[in-house]
């Protein structure tokens, strides 16, 4: 691919996809090994408009199942793949998806109060939301093919093109 | 500016020529996330080391790295042995709940289930081989719902399940003397309970009874006598022990992790017009359903003082002492139960309760805020109960020990003592941090957890509401139920059996009797008396 950005835009676009990469496969990574992780404790808390949803997913003990499963199986393929810029576009906006997702859970609105203790004070936006757009940002401008696996099979693809 | 020229003519170079140095280049470029995930593998292991050396010296220093907990086959027979046939003397609230966790819905509440969509989880509920035979309510309509519920199909065992027909008796005794009745469960109002309790045993019926167990202690010395003396297996219905946390504080009382204890605080706390009982009128405010045309009155009032028929005495009874004793019978017999079961208290030596009617001024006799003091020379500890019904600030249920404390309600969390001598290095270490829990028991996972993140130690503390048996939630009366009907089956005794119930019949009624006479009671061991 050919790479538009300057050394620095390319630098902490780079980084910044790394940064969400490790956070994202350490929270995947995290709920792997802990066995007594489940997505029960988040799902109570669900008060806006997916709290029937949330409902929905704590009392049918299979799709809890499922949901932990890929929750934690997501996770880690969205770090891995932003990481390595493997499959990145997807990972990239899979993530956006899944980390919105979140936040429609439990949105910081005013009037909705939860019983567990937030990380720092929000007003609306919360760093999940922030989290969820520099996927977006990251995923319209990409660095996979410049920095990472996509690269190699861009390079295929030109050289079966070539043949 | 000048970064992106040089930039782009790099990758224009790039394109042009497709050289070995090029795809080598490129292949680098592509690993550039490798390194990354080197790092973060190296941080990983550092982190998950660092955890579990955390967690094992703590454990290990505790003793708890060899802790057993008892396995349960619960949900792994197919069948419980020969058909139980039970009848049900009162089916009132609490007879409904005893039906279901039994097995037995009404229809209305399979309806009711269906749309919530919970129906599945009670279907799941192991079945108990048993047949629900016989009802006896003095009120028609209860009669009816009863009938109605041990007719239902819809039920754990399914179409399989014998199809019985089920009979409604007019009086409890002519249920007992029914030889077509193999157990009676009674969820009476409590003044009935030691009566029919007696009666069942002397006609040969195993017994479950709701708590209290008595309100008189002569009434409790004959039941306690006849059941000694009969074969038939008894269980006061205190499920709270059903809960595996239970049995995970008992292994942590006796690995005497809380060092030695010498307090132990109860307490309950309700502020609405229900847990106050004040229940005769329905979620509209009218009068619920109820008059002498439907209720056998003066079967109600049995040994009771006769007075005339009055619906709010009906549904309301708790608030007088010819029925109940109010929080004692209704609330801290659970939490004696808790602690019995617990550390063997037994009888105390000596009974002072104090308290008054501050809020409910509706008429009523018995108190609405009350305070107990349970001496226990010869065990060095004192039992507190403290019980309020105008304010719902949960305080919990705490074992005092010199080096820990122990919260006990849907699971345990222990914090270890400031002032311990036997955690004093770790604390000053910093290995031990006295402001958050040693240990958590999650029932989930049925493990010990040491070290746990920030919202799970916060989770630890709400607490969960059924107990969970091999990864199933199950409600503890079922288990209680079913610890009854395998002992009747198969022999053993039951964790709520006479002897419990005595030694809690007779703190309650000192309790009570403390409070009513305004003077401390006390405990004649010599002559088994209340003095």
């Amino acid at each position: 691919m050919k790479n538009n950005y300057t050394r620095w835009q390319l630098t902490f676009l780079v980084a910044l996809r790394f940064l969400i990469g490790w956070h994202l496969l350490y929270e995947g990574v995290a709920k792997l090994l802990n066995p007594q992780w489940s997505s029960v404790g988040f799902l109570k808390e669900s008060q806006w408009i997916l709290a029937g949803f949330a409902d929905w997913v704590v009392t049918n003990p299979n799709i809890l199942n499922t949901v932990d499963f890929l929750n934690t199986w997501g996770l880690i393929a969205i770090g891995l793949g932003l990481i390595l810029g493997m499959c990145f576009r997807v990972a990239a906006l899979s993530g956006f998806v899944l980390l919105v997702v979140y936040y429609l859970n439990c949105p910081p609105l005013v009037g909705i109060e939860y019983a567990l203790p937030a990380d720092g004070n929000n007003l609306i936006v919360n760093k999940t939301l922030i989290e969820a757009f520099a996927l977006a940002v990251l995923a319209l401008f990409p660095t996979s093919k410049i920095l990472g696996m996509d690269a190699l099979v861009d390079r295929f693809k030109i050289k079966k093109e070539e043949k | 500016m000048s970064d992106k020229k040089t930039d782009q003519g790099a990758s224009q170079q790039e394109n042009t020529g497709l050289n070995r140095d090029m795809k080598r280049r490129t292949v680098l470029k592509a690993m550039a996330g490798l390194p990354v995930l080197g790092l973060f593998g190296v941080g990983l292991l550092d982190k998950r080391n660092y955890d579990l050396s955390k967690k094992n010296s703590i454990i290990k220093d505790l003793g708890l790295d060899s802790l057993e907990l008892p396995k349960s086959d619960y949900g792994q027979k197919k069948s419980q042995g020969e058909l139980i046939r039970v009848g049900f003397i009162g089916f009132g609230t609490r007879g409904k709940q005893l039906s279901n966790a039994l097995g037995f819905m009404h229809p209305d509440d399979v309806k009711t289930r269906q749309q919530k969509n919970t129906l599945n989880s009670w279907l799941e509920q192991e079945y108990l081989d048993v047949a629900i035979t016989g009802i006896c309510d003095v009120f028609d309509n209860h009669a009816e719902n009863g009938l109605a519920t041990a007719g239902n199909y819809t039920r754990p065992g399914g179409e399989a399940a014998p199809k019985l027909p089920v009979k409604r008796y007019r009086t409890y005794q002519e249920m007992l003397a029914d030889k077509e009745i193999d157990a009676v469960i009674i969820a009476t109002p409590d003044h009935h309970h030691a009566r029919i309790a007696t009666d069942a045993a002397k006609a040969g019926k195993h017994i479950y009874c709701e708590k209290s167990v008595a309100l008189h202690e002569a009434e409790l010395n004959e039941l306690y006598e006849t059941v000694k003396n009969s074969p038939v297996v008894f269980q006061l219905g205190h499920q709270i022990p059903q809960s595996v946390v239970f049995q995970q504080a008992k292994e942590i009382v006796k690995k005497n992790i809380l060092g030695k204890i010498t307090l132990i605080e109860t307490t309950s706390n309700r502020n609405s017009a229900n847990g106050a009982w004040v229940r005769h009128l329905d979620a509209k405010g009218n009068l619920k359903p109820g008059d002498e045309t439907v209720i056998d009155w003066k079967q109600w009032l049995g040994a009771a003082p006769e007075v005339p028929f009055s619906v709010e005495r009906f549904y309301n009874w708790t608030k007088w002492f010819d029925y109940d004793s109010g929080m004692i019978g209704q609330l801290f017999t659970h939490e004696f139960d808790a602690v019995n079961q617990l550390l063997r208290v037994g009888i105390p030596k000596s009974v002072v309760s104090s308290g008054g009617v501050y809020y409910w001024k509706d008429g009523r006799e018995m108190p609405d805020s009350l305070h107990c003091v349970f001496e226990y020379p010869e065990k060095e500890l004192t039992l507190m109960y403290s019980g309020n019904l105008a304010s719902s600030r949960s305080r919990g249920r705490v074992f005092m020990g010199h080096d820990a404390s122990m919260e006990l309600g849907n699971n345990v969390i222990i914090h270890a003592d400031s002032g311990s001598t036997r955690y004093r290095e770790q604390i000053k270490s910093g290995a031990i941090d006295t402001r958050s829990p040693l240990l958590t028991y999650n029932p989930a996972s049925q493990q010990i957890d040491a070290v746990s993140s920030a919202s799970e130690k916060y989770y630890a503390s709400r607490g969960l509401t059924t107990t969970t048996l091999n990864g199933r939630a199950v409600d503890v009366t079922h288990l209680h139920l079913r610890e009854w009907l395998n002992c009747i089956r198969n022999g053993g005794t039951t964790s709520a059996n006479i002897d419990m119930a005595f030694e809690e019949g007779i703190t309650c009624i000192m309790a009570h009797r403390s409070y009513v006479e305004k003077r401390r009671m006390e405990w004649d061991e010599v002559n088994r008396r209340i003095v």
